[in-house]
């Protein structure tokens, strides 16, 4: 078992450093694979994950069924209303929880692993997790827009797709850098679990997810206007009702009329500025 | 091959008692040398290495390995390190395989060489049978074994290991022997820490032996123990004696011709540790308490061990030195720093 063999002598001497964009891309890959394997023999996150909003769809759709025709602006069915805000809550909620596997690596000494290895740029661990979550939210978007397109509430076409993708991306990047950042910050995953409670559901109620902001008392419409998932409904919401013009007004909110254009650079602009303010702690942490 | 200097570090301090893991630590390997860190749990041997590591910064102090500057360029020391941590971090739901291939591409290791390298430490550590099973069904042992490979992916000049036998069943620990054996032969530095004398009295080619966070005694095992010279005997007149009784006995072995040192052991309910010039003041002794009308509960002889360094420089044994460490940790503190 343990005969004598060259293979334990020391490597003598360090060759010429490779390019950072080939070890970059090797350390990405490897961990992103290793969510993905994770995520094959553990599918529950991902049944789970695809089955909790299509239950939103359909109980929601159900319960505001027999709303009065006209109630909505424009004369939309609830259904098709609320078809936007389950797609946006959905991949929020899972770039919210993006955190949580880096935060139990923590806990159970794996990234220490990771931090004794000559990691070219310990942001590959953060890259990994970006494209991890905003794969798996793209399939839950898909199956939803699919559920939604069975339920008769439309299918985007063309552009109005891309825009949808785009939207998501944006919201998606952001939030997972918001996450991983909380995932460093935090003591443990207790903590964490109890801001991603804190903020998910009073994120929602206070956006345009259920209802429009002609329907809020005005405080409550201040709030939804200022919230970031609203950024990300409306555009969305717009191209589900045929519109995709990057100039067609998407919000009305109470400080003014916002166009499709100015919801994905408010968005772009919040995902840069996240990245820059948690990079930083990344650093701290991570060097 | 590793020099660490002054190197201090301390944890706590807001809410917690602050805790002096390391107090101006200094310590050199030797390059090719299988070296030990001996020391009962909490002296500070974890915190030297993962500072040794690069996953701790200290708060003074300087870390070369290799000529390179650890503090400075914490990535080429890196390159050169392969660590084996204590507490065995691996993904439950990879395949031992897997987790060795993840570890290869982190060492930006070429697909070729990755096959190559995981074939042959699957075979050098016997882990075909259950490689490709998933890591949460492993014994301690299997972990270790793969944890091992792990650190020997990338051949690493220097190996650190952190208590890398403690739990282990004997076959896993025999394994583990010689494989570091065998690294060292082949020009390997080995560096691991231990709170078992006897291993690494019979692996170590040096050894600095720790206490509170500072080297108390550094050498060869035999250097070490050949430096206190004479016999050890342990004596104990009844099973629990009192002070009194243990002063009035050591008062009147010190007397004794050939008796070196008398020391009262009140952790081992006051039996008494004598140095004697040699085995024949045994008989002597035996005399001398017959004569003053003492029981015998015990007498026991050997040779000085490496606990006998440890209780010269310290005045305690390394088991009871672990006792009293044990309570005094801040488990959950510890915890929150490792986690850094």
């Amino acid at each position: 078992m343990t005969s004598a063999s060259p293979s334990l002598a020391p490597v003598p001497s360090l060759s010429a450093e490779p390019s950072a964009f080939a070890e970059i891309s090797q350390e990405t890959l490897a961990l992103t694979r290793r969510l993905f394997v994770q995520l094959a023999r553990r599918p529950s996150t991902l049944v789970a994950g695809v089955l909790q909003p299509l239950i939103w769809l359909v109980l929601f759709g159900a319960l505001f069924a027999n709303a009065p025709e006209g109630l909505l602006p424009g004369g939309i069915s609830y259904g098709r209303f609320l078809g936007a805000g389950v797609i946006v809550f959905t991949a929020f909620s899972a770039a919210l929880n993006a955190g949580l596997p880096v935060m139990f690596d923590r806990e159970f000494g794996f990234l220490n692993r990771l931090l004794v290895a000559p990691l070219r740029s310990r942001s590959s661990i953060v890259f990994a997790s970006v494209l991890y979550i905003t794969s798996l939210s793209l399939v839950q978007s898909l199956a939803i827009m699919g559920t939604a397109a069975l339920l008769g509430y439309g299918w985007p076409r063309g552009a109005g797709l891309l825009l949808v993708l785009v939207t998501l991306l944006l919201l998606v990047f952001a939030v997972t850098a918001l996450s991983l950042g909380l995932a460093f910050a935090l003591p443990g995953h207790i903590e964490l679990i109890a801001v991603i409670f804190v903020a998910n559901l009073p994120l929602l109620f206070a956006s345009t997810a259920l209802a429009p902001i002609s329907f809020m008392p005005p405080w409550l419409g201040w709030l939804a206007a200022l919230n970031p998932l609203t950024f990300a409904i409306e555009p969305i919401r717009a191209a589900y009702a045929g519109s995709f013009r990057l100039t067609d007004v998407v919000l009305v909110a109470p400080y003014g009329s916002l166009n499709a254009a100015t919801c994905l650079a408010i968005l772009a602009g919040l995902a840069a500025g996240l990245f820059l303010l948690i990079r930083p702690m990344l650093d701290r942490k991570l060097t | 091959m590793i020099e660490l200097q002054h190197l201090s570090k301390r944890f706590g301090g807001r809410k917690v008692e602050p805790v002096q893991a390391l107090d101006d630590l200094s310590l050199s390997v030797p390059a090719g040398s299988l070296y030990g860190l001996l020391g009962p749990n909490g002296a500070g041997k974890t915190t030297a290495l993962r500072i040794l590591c690069t996953l701790l910064a200290p708060d003074a102090g300087q870390v070369h390995v290799a000529g390179v500057d650890a503090l400075a360029e914490p990535r080429a020391v890196r390159r050169l390190l392969g660590y084996v941590a204590q507490e065995v971090a691996i993904d439950k739901i990879l395949s031992g395989r897997e987790l060795l291939h993840l570890q290869a591409d982190l060492h930006h290791m070429a697909g070729a060489d990755r096959l190559a390298r995981t074939a042959e430490l699957i075979e050098l550590l016997a882990m075909e049978a259950w490689i490709d099973r998933r890591c949460g069904s492993y014994s301690g042992g299997m972990r270790r074994r793969l944890d091992l490979a792990a650190g020997l992916l990338h051949r690493p000049r220097v190996l650190v290991l952190d208590e890398p036998t403690v739990g282990l069943d004997i076959e896993s620990r025999a394994t583990i022997w010689q494989v570091l054996q065998q690294l060292r032969d082949q020009g390997t530095t080995v560096l691991l820490s231990s709170h078992y004398l006897e291993e690494v009295d019979a692996l170590a080619d040096r050894l600095a032996i720790i206490d509170g966070g500072r080297v108390i005694a550094e050498g060869t095992p035999s250097a070490l123990k050949g430096a206190l010279g004479g016999d050890r005997v342990t004596l104990r007149v009844r099973e629990f004696s009192d002070e009194q009784e243990a002063s009035r006995v050591r008062d009147l072995l010190q007397a004794c011709h050939g008796v070196r040192q008398v020391v009262v052991n009140r952790a081992q309910g006051y039996s008494l540790n004598l140095v004697v010039e040699d085995s024949a003041v045994v008989e002597t002794l035996r005399q001398q308490l017959a004569e003053a009308q003492l029981p015998v509960f015990a007498l026991a002889q050997s040779r000085p061990s490496l606990d006998d360094v440890y209780l010269q420089a310290t005045g305690r044994t390394l088991s009871d030195a672990e006792l009293s460490v044990a309570g005094r940790r801040d488990l959950k503190e510890e915890r929150k720093q490792s986690m850094r």
